[in-house]
């Protein structure tokens, strides 16, 4: 099972409204993937197939080795889509 | 049998966060892997949390020990983790309930009234559930009563808060899809609030250039451990080598010594995150669930970054001049005799640019400067004035941070010892509550009258 990443900055709030939105929409796709959210710091020494977050976030993380999504609104869920379909 | 039900089982935070998160899941019918591994991970959450106030409460002593040492006044450190930590030892089950019955009592405000706001970000309705109990258990209420009525308070604030700043969030995201639920509300109202006086909207922050540089603050680890290791540092100078190497460190160079105890205390909010992370994982997303069922068309109400993008410089200028606020207010507080509140990275950084957003959104530039400075003002006089209304938990050398503890803690600590008796406490604090809801819903009603006679 693939598994995707969501990083803010303290890995409480924000991500999680995006790992709730991401889980909800994986169901429409009818996909399966191990999601979860944590914060930046933690988020470097995990691997995960995909690390979603917001572009001013993610932008600490992109060392060229991560598949990473930016997202420009986080709460936008066809944006979410987008990138979920795309990197899927 | 009883005593054994109500006192050790029921009275164990852990055993009783951990039955709730049981109940939800069995309601939403997961499957027994996913009620086990959840039931587990809740519990673990609040035994990691008690790991990570040991750690910070350890750090937060020697600090308090050189600071008072230095200066002869009183230095705390506002953070809610780190209270919140600190005060489960005595509050963890009042926290659970409270945290619980007031969402249950948010989905009932949303479903019956009104604003149907539904308040998600779960950290900051644990540390309010928290904030409130301390409180009214300082003011001599206990048991069921205090549970009730600090159900009822909390679930009032998770939709009366948003409410009060979604004109301004509305300016903000152009939008009315999303609310702003977050525990600094009063100072991003009054961001917005004078920002719109004094500043001039069509001169946005996000026309200037602003160096990206800052972006690592975001990283709230790396902020805490810079923050905590200056401030130790600079403290253990003023303390001076003899005291430190005699008294506090067991003969470790004072500068070492300094620099370890505020990489411990990073340690420790980093521990106390992973436990708030952990233990929230299936009660807000139960809640959320459970809310979309009951409320049609509820409006989410989310954690304060959520408005970051909206303005990505008004973030980094609020946050710059929200801490500048919070540097000069630490020098006039020991003037008039309050305690020090030491300005932290990240309270200013989050509050601090969130209210940057809302002053942005009604002012331009001009607003997101004065907006951020006011909020720093009342992040660094709130606490300070909070402290004795907290009981013991005010001699813990950390504190509430953001603006609506200080506001709503000040408002309920200072009204239940001018009123003795709890059950005229419970009754003034329904009539003011029953009294805001009514108001608003009239001018809602008013509004809506208008606009229907205006189309």
């Amino acid at each position: 099972m693939k598994k995707i990443l969501v990083v803010c900055g303290n890995g409480l709030g924000s991500s999680m409204m995006v790992e709730m939105n991401v889980n909800s929409i994986l169901k429409e796709m009818n996909e399966e993937a191990d999601v979860s959210h944590t914060d930046l710091t933690t988020a470097k020494t995990e691997s995960a197939d995909l690390y979603i977050g917001s572009a001013d976030i993610l932008g600490n993380l992109d060392d060229g080795t991560r598949n990473i999504a930016l997202l420009n609104n986080l709460l936008d869920k066809k944006e979410l889509r987008d990138a979920l379909e795309k990197n899927l | 049998m009883v005593d054994l039900l109500m006192n050790d089982l029921l009275g164990t935070p852990e055993i009783l966060v951990g039955l709730f998160a049981f109940i939800g899941l069995m309601i939403q019918r997961k499957a027994a892997s996913d009620v086990v591994s959840g039931t587990l991970k809740t519990i673990l959450g609040f035994v990691i949390l008690g790991a990570g106030a040991t750690v910070i409460t350890g750090s937060l002593d020697e600090f308090s020990a050189m600071f008072n040492q230095a200066f002869n006044v009183d230095g705390v450190i506002p953070n809610n983790e780190a209270i919140v930590a600190v005060a489960q030892d005595s509050f963890g089950g009042e926290t659970a309930m409270i945290m619980l019955f007031g969402m249950i009592v948010n989905i009932i405000l949303a479903r019956i009234t009104p604003f149907r706001y539904i308040f998600l970000t779960g950290h900051h309705i644990m540390f309010m559930a928290c904030m409130i109990a301390v409180i009214l258990t300082t003011g001599g209420m206990t048991g069921v009563p205090m549970v009730v009525l600090g159900s009822i308070i909390l679930g009032s604030l998770m939709v009366l808060l948003p409410a009060m700043l979604q004109p301004y969030t509305r300016q903000i995201t152009q939008s009315d899809d999303i609310a702003v639920g977050h525990f600094g509300s009063f100072g991003y109202f009054v961001s917005g609030f004078l920002a719109k006086r004094i500043g001039d909207k069509s001169k946005s922050t996000e026309d200037i250039k602003v160096p990206k540089s800052l972006g690592f603050l975001r990283d709230t680890t790396v902020s805490v451990s810079l923050t905590m290791v200056i401030l130790f540092v600079v403290v253990a100078m003023f303390t001076g080598p003899a005291f430190i190497e005699s008294e506090v460190s067991e003969g470790q160079n004072f500068l070492i010594f300094a620099l370890m105890q505020g990489l411990t205390f990073a340690a420790g909010v980093y521990i106390i995150l992973a436990g708030v992370r952990m233990l929230l994982g299936e009660i807000v997303p139960a809640f959320k669930g459970i809310a979309d069922k009951i409320v049609p068309n509820a409006k989410p109400a989310l954690d304060a970054p959520a408005v970051f993008p909206f303005a990505n410089n008004a973030v980094i200028i609020g946050f710059l001049f929200s801490f500048i606020a919070g540097l000069g207010s630490m020098l006039i507080l020991p003037v008039l005799g309050l305690a020090v509140i030491v300005p932290g990275l990240v309270p200013h950084f989050f509050t601090g640019a969130a209210a940057g957003v809302f002053g942005n959104a009604t002012g331009g530039r001009v607003g997101a400067i004065v907006g951020a400075v006011a909020n720093g003002v009342m992040i660094s006089f709130l606490p300070a004035l909070l402290l004795p209304l907290l009981g013991d938990l005010g001699f813990q050398n950390t504190t509430f941070g953001d603006a609506d503890f200080g506001v709503i803690g000040l408002a309920l600590g200072n009204l239940i010892m001018l009123v003795q008796s709890q059950w005229l406490y419970s009754l003034i604090i329904l009539a003011v509550l029953a009294g805001i809801f009514l108001l608003s819903w009239n001018r809602n009603k008013g509004k809506k009258n208008e606009e229907e006679k205006a189309a």
